[in-house]
């Protein structure tokens, strides 16, 4: 079925309203979710400080498992991030202008998923209070941090990603800054006055303004791919069986992209719904984000089964045996569910009539989340517990402390992600006219097919734009 | 590990373990534990415990895995080829080997590496030190040990482990670590210093059998040999050259492959410095 991205009739003033309207008047379900986030990060808040105040042994953590959810739930946030840079930097980079519409919140989700992996290592430390000793600063002792460290890398990549992605998120928003500046009173006037730098949509403010967007883009996707790589060498570098594996670095990446996707469909039905936003995030929108997520899942079901051919033709003994292990050990269940969600859930994907149903597709996409949660769990843990030494093979399950800080992120991340949209516009408004603009150019039938499909300027469409307000 | 450091021994960094790696050592401490000698009473554990401070976890800790034990005795038994039904799979009777594993001080540690704030590094002495105040806790370490011997400091112990009046049985010599810290075995480090030290203040060299590590003194059947592998003449160095095994190989090759010494998980390239002497069984079992 052909159908518009985005209906090229729409005025420019209601898109101003609408996004506008947004940030005021929420559904109640968007309050009720506010406090179940608040709610959830009191759980973390309470477990953090008992925690810190007892020590790291109320996580049930003990002398093989010496990491766990903690972990696992930093490679599953900073994987999260990934797919913001892809909608943002890389669709942008290609033309794909399907992506204007539902940019701007995945780019939120990529900074605020970044917030909450920052402070899964923070967590995790023993002497949490002296974490900046990761960090090369000056110090009278003439002591540095150990450069060959994965750890040390980690601090370096995300502290980089996460600054630069801020900076993308903020610079791609200074034009729907000034709008809101010129539509808001109170605080939100000066607020936004601040934010807009003086945003007056001037000729040379728009050239600089695309130069940079680019530059910014172009900067933000080598990242993106390095920071998920080095991630994995929190893995690869050591010489544990299951962890050291060359392809980690590109399953991690797809991973990282595959999650981060599903959680764009996620956070897509949920703010369609909340913000009324039906006709900017439209079906055929989600039709375009499902295919993509589709084909990122085939790709990491790829990576992770040549990663199983690998270990299983491969000649190291213990990892071979490990991987017999997570299949029928006592982990099998998370590692099957894990591949059921991962591997055959994305199919739902492939059919029309999923893709088109918002709830199964906000079913489908917790599914796959919940899968790829599992992966980075089923990394972590079985290699711990089955390691060279037989004698300290162990089983480990975490304790209540870890689930409540684990499931108080997500209420952490949801609380961020929720203030970020309602007090900045969640749709780009700029960039969405933009797209009604180049929209308007193809109104007759036949080309409106084609641009449906394919985003491009065609030079010899007819009916000329309206130029109606800026 | 400061930059100057790194800037005058760049091309010395890049000589691996096999060309002897880029320290110029002053000992090389080693030790060799022969498994025919072991009874498995566990009085290196014990001893251990007392010269080294280490906690006592308690009994639901313990079964948590979260013991300090920087010398555990680890028990393997062969498949039983006794039927009667007296015997437990659990507890079999008869046949138990017995593997005191304690960190083997590998001279390519794959614990070094990867902590990220360098607590963990490599001493002349070539022992692995580990520096517990620079430890910020992160556990890479551990999980990058192949024999898990590192230990980390899950709660804080020094109130539950050593009540009034237990405390005045610390060794004054070194620390009590607090909860966030990651020890292990240092091969006695308090005693090695203590002897360097005399041996320095007499203008000599140390001597062999001068000292010995806790646990080597309290074998009941001297199953433990410490000492230096550096010093040819020495006990522990003998031992190595006798059962023809080599440091800086991972592979060991044997004119006579009778010859019992190996070393654990070599082929991982960990170079570890101690030897282990195969148990000879005379039975069936």
């Amino acid at each position: 079925m052909i159908e518009k991205d985005i209906d090229e009739q729409i005025k420019w003033a209601k898109i101003n309203a609408d996004v506008l309207r947004s940030m005021e008047n929420p559904r109640r379900a968007y309050w009720i979710t506010f406090f179940i986030c608040i709610a959830m990060m009191a759980c973390a808040v309470t477990a953090e400080i008992y925690q810190y105040n007892t020590g790291m042994g109320v996580t049930n953590l003990n002398n093989p498992h010496m990491w766990d959810m903690y972990i696992a739930s930093f490679v599953f946030w900073i994987g999260m991030s990934h797919s913001g840079t892809l909608l943002s930097a890389i669709l942008h980079i290609i033309h794909a202008d399907w992506r204007k519409p539902i940019y701007r919140f995945a780019e939120a989700m990529t900074t605020f998923s970044l917030m909450t992996a920052g402070f899964f290592p923070m967590i995790h430390l023993g002497r949490v209070w002296n974490l900046y000793w990761v960090l090369p600063y000056v110090s009278d002792r003439g002591a540095w941090p150990n450069f060959r460290s994965p750890l040390v890398w980690d601090a370096f990549a995300i502290s980089t990603y996460l600054s630069a992605s801020m900076l993308f998120l903020f610079i791609g928003m200074i034009p729907d800054l000034a709008i809101c500046r010129d539509n808001a009173r109170g605080w939100r006037r000066k607020l936004y006055t601040v934010l807009s730098l003086g945003w007056i949509g001037s000729d040379r403010q728009w050239r600089n303004f695309r130069k940079t967007y680019l530059l910014m883009a172009c900067f933000l996707i080598p990242l993106a791919v390095s920071v998920h790589s080095i991630v994995s060498s929190d893995f690869a570098m050591s010489i544990m069986p299951g962890w050291h594996v060359t392809s980690f670095p590109p399953y991690f990446v797809a991973g990282a992209l595959y999650s981060g996707c599903a959680a764009i469909i996620t956070l897509f039905v949920m703010l369609r719904y909340y913000f009324r936003f039906e006709e900017y995030m439209t079906v055929a929108i989600m039709e375009k984000t499902a295919k993509l997520t589709f084909a990122i899942a085939m790709v990491w079901t790829y990576l992770n089964l040549i990663e199983f051919a690998s270990t299983w033709y491969g000649h190291d003994i213990y990892a071979k045996e490990l991987l017999i292990a997570k299949a029928v050990g006592p982990y099998s269940w998370i590692f099957w569910t894990m591949l059921f969600c991962g591997m055959v859930v994305p199919f739902a994907l492939a059919v029309e009539k999923f893709r088109r149903h918002m709830p199964t597709m906000f079913v489908v996409s917790l599914l796959l989340n919940l899968s790829m949660y599992f992966e980075r769990w089923m990394i972590v843990a079985p290699t711990l517990s089955m390691s060279h030494d037989p004698h300290q093979w162990d089983i480990m399950w975490p304790s209540i402390v870890q689930w409540a800080i684990v499931f108080g992120s997500f209420g952490w991340f949801g609380l961020l992600f929720l203030v970020f949209v309602k007090v900045f516009p969640s749709v780009s408004m700029y960039e969405v006219k933009e797209m009604v603009f180049h929209r308007r150019r193809l109104i007759n039938e036949d080309a409106a097919k084609v641009y449906s499909r394919r985003a491009r300027d065609r030079k010899d469409a007819t009916g000329e734009p309206e130029l109606e307000g800026a | 590990m400061s930059l100057q450091n790194i800037m005058e021994n760049w091309s010395n960094y890049r000589r691996g373990a096999e060309e002897g790696g880029h320290h110029k050592y002053e000992h090389r401490w080693g030790m060799a534990i022969n498994l025919d000698l072991c009874i498995g009473c566990n009085a290196c554990s014990t001893a251990c415990y007392a010269e080294n401070n280490l906690a006592v976890v308690g009994k639901s800790r313990f079964a948590k895995g979260q013991a300090m034990h920087w010398l555990r005795v680890e028990r393997y038994w062969d498949e039983s080829q006794n039927k009667s039904s007296s015997v437990t799979p659990d507890y079999p009777e008869e046949g138990a080997s017995f593997l005191p594993m304690m960190c083997q001080q590998c001279n390519s540690a794959t614990c070094e590496p990867v902590c990220p704030v360098a607590a963990t590094y490599h001493t002349p002495d070539g022992l692995n030190a580990q520096v517990y105040n620079r430890c910020i806790g992160s556990r890479y370490c551990s999980n990058n040990c192949p024999y898990r011997n590192r230990y980390f400091n899950f709660f804080s112990y020094y109130e539950s482990s050593w009540p009034e009046p237990l405390n005045l049985q610390l060794n004054p010599d070194l620390t009590v670590r607090d909860k966030g810290v990651m020890e292990k075995c240092t091969f006695c480090v308090q005693r090695i210093r203590a002897a360097k030290d005399k041996a320095k203040m007499a203008d000599r060299k140390v001597q062999d059998g001068e000292f010995t590590t806790a646990c080597a003194q309290a074998c009941p059947t001297g199953a433990i040999v410490f000492g230096d592998r550096l010093d040819e003449t020495s006990k522990v160095a003998k031992l190595w050259q006798q059962h023809e095994v080599k440091l800086g190989v991972y592979k060991q090759h044997k004119q006579n492959p009778e010859k019992r010494g190996y070393r654990i998980f070599e082929e991982l390239n960990v170079d570890p410095s101690v030897m282990y002497l195969e148990r000879v069984r005379d039975t069936g079992i």
